[in-house]
């Protein structure tokens, strides 16, 4: 396949209330995005928006940002997904050879929606909805089997958000650079049992941008092309359950067609960071398994080893992660971005030494049924 | 350059108002089961699936997951696609992408919608930017009716000039198409008698509101050849979705945004004389006025004149551009499938599939999408991977 960089991103300072609106935040990283790469909007030939429109409370929502985003006057479409399926479908208009350039935005505001109702509607109208099933509660089942089949304990779930919390301090998009101990995270309110606030991604307004580009395009870029090496996306079924919601399978069979695709064999060696899409503190233990950094089950005593913490050998979550700020649909698209950062070694005091090849990870639907990984190299 | 790319099956629900037998999830395993036999392939054969729908319609929030059971997707990739109403021929292109991007074989694209579900205008009017043009642009027909109104103005076209695409579509979906949803014939004076949804636009001059899926399968080039001797080879694809504010798109007749998506496509396939060249065609026409005032957009006829060439009969069965043997949507409207319908009609045209509504020896076909913001798709099928 022809080689594909990211050349350019952008992200929006993540907040609950942003006061701009939706299209305002799309423009602005869009914008930013195309200064990034040292690009103009004439140099796009083509868009992918990621937008829904139950969070965006309006019905063909991707019309909310079609100006913003650049699309006025080049095809486009609009993935109404999380942001690594938008970058996945830019990708793949790029090898279908139809364009070079693909600008991908993706942006969301949770804090003027129903979180809670939101994602209620993603369950069964008839069957499931009227059992007040949503993101945290829904989670909750699924923290609950994995912790009891694996001896995963709250411990080391709140081990995830201390340490990524503790990561935010050097981002200066995050929502929430915390300084927590594991004590306030098990102390922290209850929500769901097991999962407590401090276990728990924010509410948050924000976005995202990156742009792709096929190789012979890159030439007059200013930056350093970053290279999409692998990409695979995958879905679990539909009811939970129906749903071994222990299971990693999607993501697993996700992750074997990037790494097959990278030529990644050994995934703990040859993966210098990961950014993985933690809305959950349980859910980064178990997308570890998943990615195949450790055995099933493993998770928890990876956390307990240090190797995922800065410095240790494999960072998880440099930026804060998910649990640091979670705009809905821009936060995959986010962990891309974040990713190039730290391999073009622009990652501030959130850089990881010596970044050579880093995972992004994006979900779907309830409990990771959804799974999107990009492995990508400097 | 990407692969070349094919459309190796299509399938369709028989569409209806109301089919209360089947949930959603019911309609898209329909609509599969006969893309799959239409190709003779398996699920198991396809690589990954594209699905999309309006999510208000139903009130489904992640459909992409949701839909899995309707497409047996478990452990397949699978991605949603939504822009409105050009929902269903985006889902094509995206399905379309993924073939000529190399990294995937088979590609399955699925647009479905159950109308009878919802409240289709309360969900719509949301689509309008809320302060400045909710208030008198909500609904799909606003737009629609201030675009015929100044088409009218401007070329002297009038109300029984669109009827007379009413009159041709439901007569062809009525004689011709067991899977349409309106199966009646009606009169020029029918619709004239009909009352007005917002003036100059009739209810019989309008599309109705359908439930029912649509399901079309595309694979690379390698894997079509095996799979059927004769597939139908997408020649192009334009888009044209610019517009954000609905004020900036209908000031002028005629659709600016099918001007370009038409003429983008034209260009991918190597198209310059699109009325002599294409043989047949499957156009989002959510009101008869558009089959009057669009034509001159697609490069059928001069400017102003869409009532002429309409008149012509020219676009009938039989005459030299069948324009929707289908009935196209005037006759179904399952709005995220119907946009995918263009295409998969289109397709059957081209692989001599079409049955009753086959044009004899139709070889290039065009399908449209239309939605959103005034926006458009436009996609070119072949019977041979190049013109001659």
């Amino acid at each position: 396949m022809e080689r594909v960089a990211i050349i350019g991103v952008a992200q929006t300072k993540y907040q609950r209330n942003n006061p701009s609106s939706h299209d305002e935040m799309a423009f602005e990283v869009a914008q930013k995005a195309l200064e990034d790469a040292g690009l103009s909007i004439e140099d796009i030939d083509n868009t992918v928006t990621c937008t829904n429109d139950f969070w965006d409370g309006r019905t063909i929502s991707c019309m909310t940002i079609t100006d913003a985003s650049g699309s006025s006057k080049v095809p486009t479409t609009n993935v109404e997904g999380d942001g690594t399926l938008g970058a996945l479908m830019g990708l793949m208009r790029i090898l279908s050879g139809h364009f070079k350039t693909t600008l991908v935005v993706a942006q969301s505001k949770g804090s003027v929606g129903i979180p809670g109702l939101i994602t209620n509607a993603i369950f069964d109208p008839l069957y499931e909805r009227i059992l007040g099933l949503d993101a945290i509660n829904s989670a909750a089942l699924q923290a609950r089997i994995y912790m009891s089949k694996y001896g995963i304990t709250e411990e080391q779930c709140a081990r995830v958000s201390v340490k990524n919390h503790k990561n935010a301090k050097n981002n200066p998009y995050a929502q929430l650079p915390l300084d927590i101990t594991v004590k306030d995270v098990l102390k922290s309110r209850m929500l769901a049992d097991p999962i407590k606030l401090l276990d728990t991604s924010p509410v948050s307004d924000g976005a995202c941008a990156v742009i792709l580009s096929r190789q012979s395009a890159t030439r007059k870029i200013s930056r350093k092309p970053i290279w999409i090496k692998g990409v695979g996306h995958c879905s679990d079924t539909y009811h939970l359950g129906d749903r071994d919601l222990s299971d990693v399978s999607a993501l697993k069979t996700a992750a074997k067609r990037t790494y097959d695709m990278a030529g990644i064999s050994n995934p703990l060696k040859e993966i210098s960071l990961a950014e993985v899409y933690d809305a959950f503190s349980y859910m980064e233990l178990m997308w570890m398994e998943g990615l195949g950094f450790c055995e099933r089950g493993g998770g928890g005593a990876l956390i307990d080893s240090g190797i995922t913490e800065m410095g240790g050998s494999l960072p998880v979550n440099p930026s804060g992660g998910v649990l640091s700020a979670h705009p809905v649909l821009a936060a995959g698209l986010a962990r891309i971005a974040e990713a190039v950062l730290q391999l073009r070694g622009e990652a501030g005091s959130r850089q990881v030494a010596g970044a050579k090849v880093a995972l992004a990870h994006g979900i779907e639907g309830a409990c990771g049924q959804g799974h999107c990984v990009f492995v990508l190299e400097r | 350059m990407g692969k070349r790319t094919a459309i190796v099956g299509v399938g369709q629900t028989n569409h209806r108002s109301k089919i209360p037998e089947c949930n959603g999830q019911e309609l898209i395993a329909i609509a599969v089961r006969r893309a799959l036999d239409s190709s003779g392939l398996t699920i198991k054969d396809i690589d990954a699936v594209v699905v999309g729908n309006m999510d208000h319609f139903e009130s489904i929030n992640y459909v992409d997951m949701w839909s899995v059971l309707g497409f047996a997707g478990y452990m397949k990739p699978v991605l949603k696609v939504t822009t409105g109403g050009t929902t269903g021929s985006a889902v094509g292109h995206a399905a379309f992408y993924h073939a000529s991007s190399g990294l995937f074989d088979v590609v399955l694209a699925v647009g479905w919608e159950q109308n009878s579900e919802s409240d289709t205008t309360a969900a719509i009017v949301t689509h309008c930017e809320p302060l400045i043009e909710r208030d008198f642009y909500g609904g799909a027909i606003g737009g629609l009716a201030s675009q015929y109104s100044a088409y009218m103005d401007g070329y002297g076209a009038t109300e029984e000039d669109a009827a007379l695409v009413s009159v041709r579509d439901r007569h062809n979906a009525a004689l011709y198409n067991p899977y349409a949803h309106l199966r009646k014939t009606i009169t020029v004076e029918d619709v004239m008698s009909s009352p007005y949804i917002a003036y100059p636009l009739r209810l019989l001059h309008m599309c109705p509101r359908s439930d029912g899926a649509c399901a079309v399968i595309f694979a690379g080039e390698e894997k079509a050849k095996r799979i059927t001797d004769r597939p139908a080879w997408v020649l192009g694809v334009g888009n044209s979705h610019g517009t954000t504010y609905l004020g900036d798109a209908i000031a002028m007749p005629g659709l600016p945004s099918l001007e370009k998506a038409s003429r983008d496509a034209y260009m991918m396939a190597g198209i310059s004389n699109p009325f002599k060249q294409i043989d047949v065609a499957e156009l989002y026409l959510p009101s008869a006025s558009a089959g009057v005032a669009w034509m001159e957009s697609m490069r059928f006829c001069e400017e102003g004149e869409g009532p002429k060439f309409i008149k012509s009969g020219v676009t009938n069965m039989g005459g030299e551009l069948p324009i929707n043997p289908s009935g196209g949507v005037i006759a179904t409207n399952c709005i995220g499938a119907t946009g995918l319908i263009r295409i998969g009609e289109a397709a059957l045209q081209v692989m001599g599939k079409a049955e009753k509504r086959q044009v004899p020896a139709a070889k290039v076909a065009l399908a449209t999408g239309f939605g959103g913001c005034l926006w458009s798709d436009a996609t070119i099928l072949g019977s041979k991977p190049r013109l001659d």
